[in-house]
């Protein structure tokens, strides 16, 4: 239908010309200072992102490491910052260490449901018809199911490991993004800009990725923020009810399990980190309504 | 309306359907271990062989599943190899549990979020929506475990005003009712932080219609418009977020249940789960899916109800 000289002289689409500004991301970024809860949010994240990366460093214990001695005395002192567990391990330590799988396990997730998600919203959404039909129907049946069920049924069965977590996560919310994919696409469809990549004969693989994808990224980011917010809580969950990432390795949910039963006699073993994996949360969550003011906004 | 019906019975026969093939496929993962975990770890292989025989767990699972399915039908839902109960038996006691639970909840959740998210949304950006915007952010970010421990450790270890356990036994000096007091509240602190959220979204997007700046321009008291004019438009969107919740409670609150040692249906399948108690997981399962599904239609006719323009 088109040559290749038409198609160049076509004026560059707009997802084409957003691509070139090669410092929005960063304005973007600054941007998010004139948001407080988002402001609050950044800081929170980075600044338990910085704890788990340094952990080695900043940790004055290794995290599995049992002191027998602090046993006579587990609440915190000038030796144990934050108290020692029912084994004598430096809960400081466990908390820094515990940091490290749920800051890779959530986002990880969510990249993974951000990335099927997408791709079967606009395959859903671009096709249409029974396509659609049945890409919507399997997220129904996905999204119908309380999710914490499905994860005991599966974890029970499969084993709990990081991977095995990753993988229902992503299974489990890739239909929410792709609903949200699929609303857009159905919409961006009409545009001008795709009937002219459809007129340059691009491939639909390309229309989905190039010209509808980028422009349903508003909505996306903010979903993804929350998203991972609800992962981390998922995460801490899993690990409480003892379905989470495997022992000995300090997993926040599991520090809780472990040690809520002793909360009459030593409350600082459960709270501290009931604290950390709280605090994480409401950062990404002051983030995501922060993304959400600024994007109403402009 | 008939169309309507007999599209969503068709749906949840469906979905029921895929999702016992699904639970019931997942459990072939691992045969034989219904055997093993009946008989515990002490039996002889040949003793698990003789068990999977005469259970019939060696056939095809195609076979089994379509058996399976016949038992459903009769109302037969098997036999729970860890509470050692019909599971017919056990699955309403615990549900029964739950709902007493949930509908407390329910009650508390419904109100609550209602006037908080409508108070914050009837003015955007003033002092009072970012205090309750604020409240229910952080609310909605505290994992239920981390509420459970939190409000325990007040109210509980440092206070000693209510009890740390629900086991719904009265005893160690504690009534009932004391004993509910802590998982209601943090189910209805978590959940509502969430369906507030989505009210008060509601909310500010009515607000911005020109019918509400109409109202208020000929004079109307603030407060006739937003009860007349925004609170049932205000109220549509929301209402299949808070039909959603029912799903929650009655099948998500497995990790209050967990803190609380509350005997209650999440908590069972877990322990199913665990002890891998097929016969009860996938009944579990299919009892939480219809539940979800109805739910679901339940929201939609409610929101038929409210909205005049679709009845039609």
């Amino acid at each position: 239908m088109s040559t290749p000289a038409t198609a160049e002289a076509l004026p560059a689409s707009p997802p084409a010309a957003s691509r070139l500004r090669p410092h929005a991301w960063w304005r973007r970024l600054a941007a998010l200072g004139e948001s407080t809860p988002a402001s609050v949010g950044v800081v929170i994240v980075l600044a338990w992102v910085a704890l788990a990366l340094l952990a080695p460093l900043i940790a004055p214990y290794p995290p599995n490491a049992n002191d027998m001695a602090a046993l006579a005395h587990t609440t915190p002192s000038r030796a144990h910052w934050l108290g020692t567990d029912q084994l004598g391990r430096d809960l400081f330590s466990r908390i820094l260490w515990g940091a490290r799988p749920v800051l890779i396990i959530a986002p990880l997730a969510v990249l993974g449901a951000a990335a099927l998600g997408s791709l079967l919203g606009l395959v859903g959404g671009y096709y249409g018809r029974w396509t659609d039909l049945v890409i919507t129907r399997a997220c129904d049946i996905v999204l119908s199911f309380p999710v914490i069920i499905l994860y005991m049924i599966i974890l029970a069965h499969v084993g709990s490991s990081a991977w095995n977590i990753v993988g229902v996560l992503t299974l489990t919310k890739a239909p929410i993004i792709a609903r949200i994919v699929r609303g857009m696409t159905l919409d961006l469809r009409e545009r001008e800009y795709v009937a002219a990549a459809k007129m340059r004969g691009e491939s639909a693989l390309y229309i989905m990725l190039v010209e509808i994808l980028p422009n349903a990224r508003g909505p996306l980011v903010v979903d993804m923020c929350l998203r991972t917010g609800y992962n981390v809580i998922i995460i801490g969950s899993l690990g409480f009810l003892g379905i989470g990432l495997p022992p000995p390795d300090p997993d926040w949910g599991g520090m809780v399990k472990d040690t809520y039963g002793m909360m009459m006699v030593w409350p600082h073993m459960a709270l501290f980190p009931c604290a950390a994996i709280s605090s994480l949360v409401v950062g990404f969550n002051l983030l995501a309504v922060g993304l959400r003011e600024l994007g109403l906004r402009d | 309306m008939a169309r309507f019906f007999a599209k969503h019975l068709l749906f949840l026969l469906f979905t029921l359907l895929v999702v016992s093939f699904l639970v019931f496929t997942l459990n072939e993962f691992s045969p034989g271990a219904v055997a093993r975990k009946i008989l515990g770890a002490y039996a002889t292989q040949e003793q698990v062989d003789v068990l999977t025989k005469q259970m019939g767990l060696d056939r095809p699972v195609l076979v089994r599943y379509v058996e399976y399915l016949g038992g459903l039908a009769s109302g037969d839902l098997g036999y729970s190899a860890r509470f050692k109960l019909p599971v017919r038996e056990v699955i309403f006691k615990h549900l029964a549990n739950t709902v007493l639970l949930a509908a407390i909840a329910f009650a508390c959740i419904v109100p609550l979020s209602t006037l908080l998210g409508v108070v914050a949304g009837m003015r955007e950006s003033s002092r009072v929506d970012r205090v309750i915007l604020m409240f229910s952010t952080v609310v909605a970010s505290i994992p239920e475990f981390a509420l459970g421990v939190f409000l325990a450790s007040v109210f509980v270890v440092w206070l000693g005003w209510l009890p740390g356990t629900a086991t719904l036994v009265a005893g160690g000096g504690w009534s009932v009712a004391a004993q509910l007091v802590l998982p209601v509240t943090v189910v209805v602190l978590f959940d509502s932080g969430y369906v507030v959220s989505m009210i008060r979204a509601s909310m500010v997007e009515v607000m911005q219609r020109p019918y509400i700046r109409t109202a208020v321009l000929k004079g109307l008291p603030f407060r006739a418009v937003i009860l007349r004019h925004a609170l049932r438009n205000a109220m549509l969107t929301p209402i299949t977020v808070i039909m959603l919740q029912i799903n929650y409670l009655v099948a998500g609150v497995v990790v209050v249940e967990t803190v609380f040692a509350y005997p209650g249906f999440g908590r069972m399948i877990l322990e199913a789960a665990l002890f891998k108690d097929i016969a009860l997981i996938e009944a579990g399962a299919l009892v939480a899916v219809f539940l979800a599904v109805l739910t679901n239609i339940l929201g939609d006719i409610a929101y038929v109800l409210l909205d005049p323009r679709i009845r039609a």
